[in-house]
C-alpha cells in the first residue's frame, strides 16, 4: 500500500483563510486565453449546468453532454426537500462554523474539513445567485426568504420551493446554460452519453461519445474534462434516482486511471414509500422535510403490529398510549430529526423485531395527524380568530397548511399508492438514496488524472459516512458556480501554450476503437436474458448484502456471486436491436456492466473497512445500543482506489486530519 | 393474482425519423393495479426481448412525474386519462381488464419522432436560449433578501416555474401550439422584479423564435390547460399576449 500517490492538495494557513488565500493567490488564464481553451462538461445536473455557465461566462470555450433529450431533465430536477445554506436568516445561531461542524458531524467524522468549510463559506452566494436568477423560492408574508428545518441539525438554514427545490435550482442553473448556448459560447450535445475519456501523456484531453440517435461513436476533444454525471445508487436497481442515473462517465474514468473513494459509503433514506412488488422499477422518495412535521411510529404491541398488518386494525384508531415514536424515545435531544442513517436503521430495527406495518412487514408510520391539527391547524384558528374550535375544524384549517406545504408530495404519495395521506398516516421505509462515494478529488475537485475533474454527486467528497439532507443540491452547486470556476485555473494556466488537442492522435483513435469494441461485443452475445435480470440480481445481491447492515461473511459471499454474476452478464445477456439506432437496451446493457464491476468494488471496500460510520454499518461493530462504533484509531482516512487491469484493485489512503474539531462519537440522544 | 388484469396494447411503432410508422397490437396479462403505466411497458418490452422481438422505444427517467421526459399520447390524451399526472404517474388502476389502450407519441410538426414513441422536443430549449433567462452572471448578485418580494407574487411565478417542459400542451392542441410552454416561462420572470429589465426583449425574441421553431398559434380552445399535468393556468397565455403587445409597441417608439 503506498499513501504518496495521492495528494490532497488541501492549502496551508488556518482554517478560515484557506479559501480566501488560496482564491486570491491561484493562477490566472487571462481573457484572450481563456478563448483557445477548450473545457468538456460531461453532465448537466446542479453541477454541470452551474459550472458550464459559469466557465462560459468567463469566456472558457465549453461542449456539454447528457444523455437525456434536454438538460433541464437531470436528475437534480428530482429533488425535493431543499438547499442548505449558512445565512442566519432565521437569527437562530447559525453561522459558517457550525454548517462545517454539522456535516463533519453527521458524515461521522469521515470528511476532509478543508473541503466542507468551504462548502459552508461560499454557501449563502449560492441562494444569492439563485434569488437573482428568478428562482422562486417559498417566501414569508414579509417578502423575506422562508426556511425549513432538515435532519441532523438544531437551526433552520434550509431554503426551498414547496417539494420542487431542486426541479426549480436546476432550472435556473439551466436556463444560465442556455443563455450562453444562444449566445453560441457553450455547445450542447443531448442524447449524447460518454463511454470514454481519453489520456495522452498522462492528462485528460477529451472524451469518446455516442450519438444515442445515431449510434456513432465521437471524438472530442478539451484542455480540461468535468464529469458532473451524478451517483451511482442506481447499482441496488432499486433507489430514489432516475431510471438513467448510472456510473458509466465516472467508472470509465476509474479505468483510465480516476481513483474511487469511499466506494462503499451509501446513503439510505429512511422516508421512501415501500416496495410494492415485484414489478417495481424505482422507488419514490418523500422528502426528509416532511419530518418536520411528520411523527415516525410503529405500535408498541407486535399483536397490534400484527392486527394492522392483516387489515384488522386501522392505526387511525390506535390510542396515543399504544404508539411508539421511537425516534422520539430514543433520540430526544433530535427525535424525528435525527440524521438519516440513524433513522433508517432504527427502522429496520424495529421492523425486523416484527412491528412492521405493511403486508410484507417492512413500513413504519409517517403521520402528520398531529401536527396538521395542533400545530398548524391551533395556529391557523388563532390567526382567523376562532375561539374553541373542534377538532374537525382545527383538522381543515391544518390541512390548508400542511397542502400548500407539502401538497405535491402528498399528491404524489396518493397516486402510487392509492391511499390519501391527510386521513391516513404514510407509510415509509428505507431505500436507496444517494451515493457519498465517488471519485477521489483534490481541493481543486481535480481527480488523480490531471486535467480530469469530478463535481456534484459525482465525487467523493464534502458528505463523509452520511449526507445531511439538503446539503447535496448545496454542494452541486458550490462545485460548479463557486469552486471550479477559481480552482480550474491552477492547471488550465499551464495549458495556455498547448494549442488544439489532435483528435486524430494515436490515443483518440485507441479509444474510439476500444468503444466500439465492448459495444459490439455486448451486440453480440445473444444470450437468453434480458439486462434488467442481471440488473435485478445484482441490485438483489448489493441490497442483501452491501445495503443498510453488511459483515464480512456476506461481504465474501457477495464477492463471489457478483464475479459470477459478471461471467453470465457476457455471455447471456440479450440485447436487440442494432449499433447504429437509438436503442435504449445498448445504453442499459453498457451501463449495468459498468454497475456489476462497481459492485464488487463497494463489496471489497464495505469489507476492508472493519468499522461502522454513517451509512456503512457493519454489524460486527456496534454499540450495545446498537449504534455504529467507529474505529477512529485505524479508519480515520478515506479509501481511494487505484483499478488494476483484470478488475482488480489496490488501496491508498488519504488520513483525515481534524485540526479544528473534536472527534467525537456522534450523539444526538 | 386476483384484481390483475388482461388487457390490449395498440402502439405506435416507427423505426426512425423517415419510417412511416404503423399500430402493432400486443397483448399484455397480469398487469398488477399497482404497477405505473411505464412499468406496464417494462413488462411488454420484457416479453418482446424473450420473444426475440425489438422493444418499444419510449423516454422517461425520473419515474415520478418531475424530469418531463415520458411523453405517451393514451387513448387520445396526452398523459392519459386522469388530469394533473404524467405518464409515469398513471397507475393501472385506471383501467380495468379487457381494455384495449392506444398509445401514440406527442404529434406535432415541431416534435419530429425519433423512434416509436421518443420524439424530439428540443425545439423547447432553443425557446429558452432565445430569452427564458435572467441575464445575471455567477457572482453578480446581491444578498438574496435585499429585495423583499410579497408572497403572492413570489407563489405566483412559482406555480408558472412548475411546468416541466413536457410538451403536453403541443400534443394536446389541434393547432400544436406551443403557447403554454412559453407563456409559463415568461410569467415566471414577469412576476418577479428580477425579471423586468429584459421583460420586453424576452417575451419579443421568445415569441419570435416558437413561431421560427413550426409550432402553431393559439386559438383559445383551452385543451393545454386541461391536459397540462402541473395545472399551468391560460391565464399565463394572457399575461404573454399583454407583455407582447406591450413590447411591440415599446419597441416601434424606439
Ligand atoms: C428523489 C431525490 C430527491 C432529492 N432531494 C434532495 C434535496 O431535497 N436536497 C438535496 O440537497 N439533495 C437532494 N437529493 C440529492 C441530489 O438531488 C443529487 O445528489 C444532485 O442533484 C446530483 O446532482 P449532480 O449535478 O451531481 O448530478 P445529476 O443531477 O444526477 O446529473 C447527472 C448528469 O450527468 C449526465 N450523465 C451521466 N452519465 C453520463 C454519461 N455517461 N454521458 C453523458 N452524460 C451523462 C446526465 O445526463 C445528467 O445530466 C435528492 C435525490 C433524489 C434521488
Ligand atoms: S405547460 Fe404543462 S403541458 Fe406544457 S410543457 Fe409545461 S408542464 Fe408540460
Ligand atoms: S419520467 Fe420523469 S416525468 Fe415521467
Amino acid at each position: 500500500m503506498s499513501a504518496n500517490k495521492i495528494d490532497a492538495k488541501i492549502p496551508d494557513g488556518a482554517l478560515e483563510q484557506k479559501w480566501t488565500k488560496y482564491r486570491s493567490t491561484v493562477p490566472l488564464v487571462n481573457p484572450a486565453n481563456k478563448r483557445n481553451l477548450e473545457v468538456i462538461v460531461v453532465g448537466s445536473g446542479l453541477a454541470g449546468s452551474s459550472a458550464a455557465a459559469s466557465l462560459s461566462e468567463l469566456g472558457y470555450k465549453v461542449k456539454v453532454f447528457c444523455f437525456q433529450d434536454s438538460p433541464r431533465r437531470a436528475h437534480s430536477i428530482a429533488a425535493q426537500g431543499g438547499i442548505n445554506a449558512a445565512k442566519n436568516y432565521q437569527n437562530d445561531g447559525d453561522s459558517v462554523y457550525r454548517l462545517f461542524y454539522d456535516t463533519i458531524k453527521g458524515g461521522d467524522y469521515r470528511a476532509r474539513e478543508s473541503n466542507v468549510y468551504r462548502l459552508a463559506e461560499v454557501s449563502a452566494n449560492i441562494i444569492d445567485q439563485c434569488v437573482a436568477q428568478g428562482v422562486p423560492f417559498a417566501r414569508e408574508y414579509g417578502g423575506m426568504l422562508d426556511n425549513r428545518s432538515f435532519g441532523g441539525t438544531q437551526v433552520k438554514r434550509t431554503f426551498y420551493a414547496a417539494g420542487q427545490t431542486g426541479q426549480q435550482l436546476l432550472l435556473g442553473a439551466y436556463s444560465a446554460l442556455q443563455r450562453q448556448i444562444g449566445l453560441g459560447a457553450v455547445s450542447m450535445y443531448t442524447r449524447h452519453e460518454m463511454l470514454d475519456v481519453v489520456i495522452i501523456d498522462g492528462k485528460c484531453r477529451g472524451i469518446i461519445a455516442r450519438d444515442l440517435i445515431s449510434g456513432k461513436i465521437e471524438r472530442h476533444t478539451a484542455h480540461a474534462v468535468l464529469l458532473c454525471t451524478g451517483g451511482y445508487g442506481n447499482v441496488f436497481f432499486l433507489s430514489t434516482n432516475a431510471m438513467g442515473s448510472n456510473v458509466t462517465a465516472a467508472w470509465k474514468a476509474h479505468k483510465r486511471g480516476a481513483f474511487f473513494g469511499n466506494p462503499c459509503f451509501t446513503q439510505i433514506h429512511p422516508t421512501c414509500i415501500p416496495v410494492s412488488g415485484d414489478h417495481q422499477s424505482k422507488l419514490t422518495l418523500m422528502s426528509e422535510s416532511l419530518r418536520n412535521d411528520g411523527r415516525i411510529w410503529v405500535p408498541k404491541k407486535k399483536e397490534d403490529a400484527a392486527a394492522i398488518r392483516e387489515g384488522r386494525l386501522n392505526p387511525n384508531d390506535l390510542k396515543e398510549e399504544d404508539r411508539d415514536y421511537y425516534l422520539e424515545r430514543r433520540y430526544p435531544a433530535f427525535g424525528n430529526l435525527v440524521p438519516r442513517d440513524v433513522a433508517s436503521r432504527a427502522a429496520k430495527e424495529r421492523c425486523d423485531a416484527g412491528f412492521g406495518v405493511n403486508q410484507t412487514g417492512e413500513a413504519v408510520y409517517l403521520d402528520f395527524a398531529h401536527n396538521m391539527k395542533y400545530k398548524y391547524g391551533k395556529k391557523e384558528a388563532a390567526k382567523k380568530g376562532i375561539t374553541n374550535p373542534t377538532e374537525a375544524q382545527l383538522t381543515e384549517l391544518g390541512k390548508a397548511v400542511v397542502k400548500e406545504q407539502y401538497g405535491n408530495l402528498f399528491d404524489m404519495y396518493h397516486q402510487i399508492t392509492g391511499v390519501n395521506p391527510y386521513e391516513n398516516p404514510m407509510m415509509i421505509y428505507p431505500a436507496v438514496h444517494y451515493t457519498m462515494g465517488g471519485l477521489w478529488v483534490d481541493y481543486n475537485l481535480m481527480t488523480t488524472v490531471p486535467g480530469l475533474y469530478a463535481l456534484g454527486e459525482a465525487n467523493f467528497s464534502d458528505h463523509g459516512a452520511n449526507r445531511l439532507g439538503a446539503s447535496a443540491l448545496m454542494q452541486g452547486l458550490a462545485d460548479g458556480y463557486f469552486v471550479i470556476p477559481y480552482t480550474i485555473g491552477a492547471y488550465l494556466s499551464n495549458e495556455i501554450r498547448t494549442g488544439n488537442i489532435n483528435p486524430d492522435h494515436e490515443a483518440f483513435v485507441a479509444a474510439e476503437k476500444s468503444v466500439s469494441e465492448t459495444l459490439q461485443k455486448l451486440m453480440s452475445i445473444k444470450g437468453s436474458k434480458s439486462v434488467d435480470y442481471f440488473h435485478k440480481r445484482l441490485g438483489k445481491i448489493m441490497w442483501d448484502k452491501c445495503g443498510m447492515a453488511r459483515n464480512a461473511e456476506g461481504l465474501k459471499q457477495a464477492i463471489t456471486d457478483i464475479q459470477q454474476l459478471r461471467s453470465e452478464f457476457w455471455s447471456d445477456v440479450r440485447i436487440p436491436g442494432d449499433l447504429n439506432e437509438f436503442n435504449p437496451e445498448l445504453e442499459k446493457a453498457g451501463r449495468v456492466a459498468d454497475f456489476i464491476e462497481l459492485g464488487e468494488l463497494m463489496c471489497r471496500d464495505a469489507l476492508n473497512r472493519n468499522e461502522s460510520c454513517g451509512g456503512h454499518f457493519r454489524e460486527e461493530y456496534q454499540t450495545e445500543e446498537g449504534e455504529a462504533l467507529r474505529d477512529d484509531e485505524n479508519f480515520s482516512y478515506v479509501s481511494a482506489w487505484e483499478f488494476k487491469p483484470g478488475v482488480d484493485w489496490e488501496l491508498h489512503k488519504e488520513e483525515l486530519k481534524y485540526e479544528n474539531i473534536k472527534i467525537a462519537q456522534r450523539s444526538y440522544k | 393474482m386476483s384484481g390483475n388484469m388482461n388487457l390490449t396494447l395498440k402502439v405506435w411503432r416507427q423505426k426512425n425519423k423517415s419510417d412511416k410508422g404503423r399500430f402493432e397490437t400486443y397483448p399484455v396479462q397480469d398487469i398488477s393495479p399497482d404497477m405505473s403505466f411505464l412499468e406496464m411497458f417494462d413488462v411488454l418490452n420484457e416479453k418482446l426481448i424473450n420473444d426475440g422481438k425489438e422493444p418499444v422505444a419510449f423516454d422517461h427517467d425520473c419515474r415520478e412525474g418531475i424530469c418531463g421526459m415520458c411523453s405517451m399520447f393514451i387513448n387520445g390524451r396526452p398523459h392519459g386519462p386522469l388530469q394533473g399526472v404524467t405518464t409515469c404517474q398513471l397507475h393501472m388502476r385506471s383501467f380495468k381488464t379487457g381494455d384495449t389502450i392506444v398509445v401514440e407519441p406527442w404529434r406535432a410538426k415541431a416534435f419530429p419522432v425519433i423512434k416509436d414513441l421518443a420524439v424530439d422536443r428540443s425545439a423547447f430549449d432553443r425557446i429558452i436560449a432565445s430569452g427564458g433567462f435572467i441575464s445575471v452572471n455567477t457572482g453578480n448578485a446581491q444578498d438574496a433578501n435585499a429585495t423583499p418580494i410579497g408572497k403572492d407574487d413570489a407563489d405566483a411565478s412559482f406555480a408558472a416555474a412548475m411546468c416541466i417542459g413536457c410538451g403536453a400542451c403541443v400534443a394536446a392542441c389541434k393547432n400544436a401550439s406551443a403557447m403554454l410552454f412559453v407563456s409559463a416561462k415568461i410569467s415566471q420572470f414577469a412576476l418577479l422584479p428580477q425579471g423586468q429589465p429584459e421583460r420586453n426583449q424576452r417575451v419579443l425574441n421568445m415569441v419570435a423564435q416558437m413561431d421560427a421553431e413550426g409550432f402553431g398559434s393559439c386559438t383559445n380552445t383551452g385543451a393545454c390547460e386541461a391536459e397540462c399535468p402541473k395545472g399551468i393556468s391560460l391565464s399565463n397565455i394572457a399575461r404573454m399576449n399583454r407583455d407582447f403587445i406591450g413590447a411591440q409597441l415599446s419597441s416601434q417608439k424606439v
